[in-house]
């Protein structure tokens, strides 16, 4: 009884909560693109209903009428097979999974992360960098650089370009949509954009050792004059050049958001060059030889 | 951990530090004490066993009956031990994630960072290849020889050193809680997180050997299973007369010989970068980590496939006994399950959609995934309609099998929404993905093995187990699955990641807490599986089955006495139909005396096997701490071993005709006086495995 009681309990508590649970997330949109990728999860969810709901129709209604305890139920013990049935399971999910393959293959262009969105007003540039545990943005355009913050104006589509200096990492918005892994070496590209105003949380997904789970940054999406004083505000701050970065590729965590005033056009592409050409383990981002890894 | 090394040619990179008691006592806090606990039970538990062995005498018995035996049976029996033992370490670890999970939101949870890297690393690479590898092949090994009308595999000896392989890595895990730690990389070991820059100590290398050694183990198992199946049937068990169980038999093992080997490559390849500075998987000089990617996806996708197959065919098997029917759609069947052999190699990029390739490749094994979901989808279907105008008795394997498919039905959506590449672009890497692959691999393969333990434990021990603990436990596992893993898919949609050690956002708690007390559920299904094995040796005189055939079953592996004969058949039986069993029921042929017996030649024991296995450990061991001279000579040995055995050509001995006839009739004389049981009392005292036949 105690356990019963107990059960409903958390019940309760899950179905007052479960209020908050499409709020977060893709499914709490705040751009085209986890729009649509909502409205893919629902679609795809309700075209998959069509195979599966007649599965849970059946069921208890199979157990129900051939249990065994049943007094003069059918029972045809060598019935083994039916092509009517036969050719309902084979070709319902056959026909499903076309308009399924159809869509995805349409809607995997669409949203494509290396496509640019479609609009009048030009993709605002971001460079991005992930450390160990930290991520840098370098605006090649402004010609400023931030770390754990990212800014950009409402309804304007901000291409992404990223790399990493560590291991590889992915990098999310959740609220925006897609990911993308960033890698050592190489160059990913993603395009995002912000419709509604607000502040959003960008993290890393793929495991990357002990301050993992503090990798966040904040994604600020605010308006184009905003923007305007935000940029400026930032050049006042000391340059990135390479000594700077080097400090901040150590493994570390920061407690408060960096800025740098002035950066050169190159520092993306000698990130990812010297990523390539020198061996990670003289790079300030390596594990120190006598510590535990990870 | 890694302090001064005490002596480097003798010792290695060991040091004192390499041992978590001195750890705990240099840094007491919870999460040290936690890893010094699980050393001290691991070495309590390796002393209780010798202490054991020692009181009741039992050493020889043990080296006899059991570690140099070459009997499929017996070794089937060491894998599954080895499984559940694997499984009750592995669960106890998801259980300490799911609390820290739970108690570190906002703020520190009882366990560091390291430390919860290592236990979600431990727990996937036990789940995947120390239990689900093991149980299967261990099923197999029990199962199919009998099924197929054969006294053993066709390799008795190569099977012995896959187990020994296999148990090797095991034991590596095993020993990495007691001397230094493990990888914090995950079951998947991506570069260049694992590669030497990035993680110097010696947890990765513990995983590469781990893992290397029991995929070669499991190599050889899938050669010896293919081989066997095609070369060892019964005269009459055509293809199409096969039981379903041993077609999934085959099509695992064509799966890992195909799919281990690039495993092997990918492990052995980070190995060379770790060890002798190659440039495979680095970030620089030509390295490039998504080849790991690619090697790794190439073994990982057709896994998850080898460790779901078995349990379809025991599904099949059990929908078909006890709804007292024939198999539904058995071609239907048999085809799905080869196009889902097939179509599995074509599908491993869904694993990394978010790698930055184009949408057009993307998109095309989004398709190809989403194409395996058919004769998936067809196969749940073909059971429900087994069941059709059956008589459906709901024993436990049969309630795990109902539980199995209702709940894989809901994986099987998720899994069509991860196939999807702008959805994965969503939830890659997000707690919906862990309650996705959770949710087919519970359901499926776990519970799959489930019912096949008390489906055919009568036949491997001549007694059944509780039916009533049975139940405890199915229910248990079941809600416990559902409270643990449902909330993740919300979790997972609001964005929380997985290996993540520690929330910061409130919201999560709830659900958090949720997925704990499912946590503790499956714990007390765990437990309470514990119990139905204890009160079933204990009350085993009313649980005896010595008729063999407790389950009125359909293959040939009822037809023989439980446990059954060493050499398994007293005469190799002819199979005149699918359900080859019930069709020599129906006829009245069940349980007759040959007009002749013959000499049966069985292998004899053999040492090599436990030798290799033990060698194989230090090997894995030394080379973890690179201790070159112990490297050395293990390996010299190993390779000493197999060569000197393949001049061995005394491995046979001979069963008279005279002893297969005594005990043949002996079996036969007992079957006779028992009484057939009516289904209605299958799990009363009444069954001692004689079946009624209907008429
Ligand atoms: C029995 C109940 C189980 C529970 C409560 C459980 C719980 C967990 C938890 C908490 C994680 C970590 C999730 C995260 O990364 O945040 C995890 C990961 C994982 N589990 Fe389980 N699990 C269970 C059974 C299984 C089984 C049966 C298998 C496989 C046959 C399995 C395979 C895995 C794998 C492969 C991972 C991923 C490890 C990684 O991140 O590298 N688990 N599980
Ligand atoms: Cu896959």
């Amino acid at each position: 009884m105690k356990h019963l009681l107990l059960c409903c309990l958390i019940l309760a508590t899950l179905l007052l909560s479960s209020c908050g649970f499409l709020d977060y997330g893709f499914l709490a949109p705040a751009g085209p693109i986890a729009e649509a990728q909502r409205d893919q999860f629902w679609l795809v969810t309700c075209w998959t209903m069509v195979v599966i709901l007649p599965f849970f129709v059946a069921m208890p209604i199979v157990l129900w009428k051939y249990r065994r305890s049943r007094k003069n139920a059918v029972y045809r013990p060598n019935w083994t097979f039916s092509w009517l049935l036969e050719s309902l399971i084979w070709g319902v999910p056959l026909v499903i999974v076309s308009i399924l393959s159809w869509n995805v293959w349409k809607a995997t262009h669409t949203l494509d992360p290396y496509r640019p969105i479609a609009g009048d007003k030009p993709a605002l540039h971001i460079q991005v960098v992930s450390l160990d545990w930290k991520w840098l943005f370098i605006y090649p355009e402004q010609k400023i650089a931030s770390v754990n913050v990212v800014a950009f104006p409402v309804g304007r589509p901000v291409h992404f370009e990223l790399t990493s200096e560590t291991v590889m990492q992915s990098f999310m918005i959740p609220r925006l949509g897609s990911q993308i892994y960033t890698m050592p070496g190489m160059v990913t590209q993603l395009h995002l954009l912000a419709s509604k105003p607000g502040e959003y949380r960008g993290q890393n997904t793929q495991y990357n050792g002990k301050f993992y789970a503090e990798q966040k940054f904040t994604a600020r999406a605010i308006s184009d004059s905003e923007f305007k004083r935000w940029i400026k505000q930032k050049q006042s701050h000391p340059p990135l050049d390479m000594r700077a970065y080097s400090r901040l590729a150590q493994r570390s965590i920061l407690s408060e958001p960096e800025f740098f005033g002035s950066v050169t056009q190159e520092l993306f592409n000698q990130i990812v060059e010297r990523v390539k050409t020198t061996p990670a383990a003289d790079l300030p981002g390596a594990a120190k030889a006598t510590g535990k890894g990870g | 951990m890694t302090g001064e090394p005490l002596n480097y040619f003798w010792l290695g990179k060991l040091s004192l530090e390499s041992l978590p008691f001195v750890e705990f006592i240099k840094t007491p806090n919870s999460s040290t004490a936690i890893a010094a606990f699980a050393a001290a039970a691991v070495i309590g538990g390796a002393i209780g066993i010798v202490v054991l062995l020692t009181l009741f005498g039992k050493w020889r018995v043990f080296w006899r009956e059991w570690l140099t035996t070459l009997d499929a049976k017996k070794i089937g029996i060491m894998y599954i031990v080895l499984a559940l033992v694997m499984l009750i370490r592995a669960v106890i670890e998801a259980a300490f994630m799911r609390a820290q999970q739970m108690l570190a939101v906002n703020r520190e949870g009882p366990l560091s960072a390291e430390h919860f890297g290592e236990l979600f690393t431990t727990h996937g690479t036990i789940m995947i290849f120390f239990m689900a590898m093991p149980f299967l092949i261990g099923l197999i090994n029990v199962v199919m020889p009998l099924q197929i009308g054969a006294r053993d595999v066709k390799f008795p000896l190569l099977n012995a050193i896959s187990l020994a392989l296999t148990a090797a890595g095991a034991v590596l895990v095993m020993i990495s809680l007691v001397i230094g730690e493990f990888s914090t990389g995950g079951w998947s070991g991506y570069p260049p997180f694992t590669e030497l820059a990035f993680n110097p100590g010696a947890g990765v290398d513990y995983w590469i050997w781990a893992v290397t050694l029991s995929s070669i183990g499991n190599t050889l198992t899938g050669i010896n299973f293919a081989v066997t199946i095609y070369k060892l049937r019964a005269p009459g068990m055509t293809w199409f007369r096969m039981p379903l169980f041993s077609w999934t038999a085959l099509c695992t093992s064509i799966l890992i010989i195909f799919a281990m080997m690039p495993l092997t490559v990918a492990t052995l390849m980070l190995a060379l970068d770790r060890y002798a500075g190659f440039h495979f998987f680095t970030n620089a000089l030509g390295g490039n980590m998504m080849n790991y990617a690619n090697l790794f996806w190439l073994f990982g996708h057709p896994e998850v496939y080898i460790v779901i197959l078995p349990a379809f065919g025991v599904f099949s098997e059990v929908f078909s006994t006890f709804s007292g029917k024939r198999l539904y759609g058995y071609h239907s069947l048999v085809f799905a399950t080869i196009a889902i052999t097939v179509l599995s190699f074509g599908v491993w990029l869904h694993h990394f959609f978010t790698m930055g390739q184009s949408a057009n490749l993307n998109a095309a094994f989004g398709i190809a995934t989403m194409l395996i979901g058919v004769p998936t989808g067809v196969k749940v279907y073909d059971w429900l309609l087994t069941m059709v105008r059956g008589r459906v008795r709901f024993t436990t394997p049969m309630l795990f099998s109902i539980m199995f498919a209702i709940t894989f039905v809901i994986g099987g959506l998720s899994g069509v929404l991860l196939a999807n590449p702008p959805i994965d672009f969503a939830v890659h890497n997000s707690l919906f993905l862990v309650a996705h692959f959770h949710n087919m691999l519970i359901p499926g393969t776990l519970f799959g093995m489930f019912a096949a333990y008390n489906v055919w434990f009568p036949k491997m021990f001549g007694f059944r187990l509780s039916e009533k603990w049975g139940r405890i436990s199915f229910w248990f596992w079941s809600f416990g699955f559902y409270l643990a893993f449902m909330p993740l898919y919300a979790l997972g949609l609001m964005g929380a990641m997985r290996r993540t050690v520690q929330w910061f956002e409130p919201q999560y708690l709830p659900w958090l807490l949720v997925a704990f007390s499912g946590a503790v559920l499956i714990s007390l299904g765990l437990i309470s599986q514990v119990i139905q094995l204890w009160v079933s040796i204990r009350n085993r005189d009313d649980l005896r089955a010595p008729g063999g055939d407790p389950w009125d079953g359909r293959s040939l592996e009822w037809s023989v006495s439980a446990p059954p004969p060493e050499y398994n058949f007293a005469v190799i039986p002819e199979v005149h139909d699918r359900d080859a069993f019930t069709w020599m029921k129906q006829h009245g042929i069940s349980y007759t005396a040959p007009n002749e017996y013959q000499d049966i030649p069985m292998p004899k024991n053999s040492v090599v096997a436990p030798l290799i296995g033990f060698l194989a450990t230090m090997l894995g061991f030394a080379l973890t701490w690179h201790i070159w001279w112990l490297t050395i000579v293990s390996f010299l040995v190993i390779l000493g071993t197999v060569i000197a055995r393949s001049f061995c050509r005394d491995t046979e001995k001979i069963i008279p005709a005279s002893q297969v006839r005594q005990e043949h009739e002996q079996w036969l004389a007992r079957v006779k006086g028992l009484i057939p049981t009516a289904r209605a009392d299958e799990t009363t005292s009444e069954n001692q495995g004689l079946a009624e036949v209907a008429s």
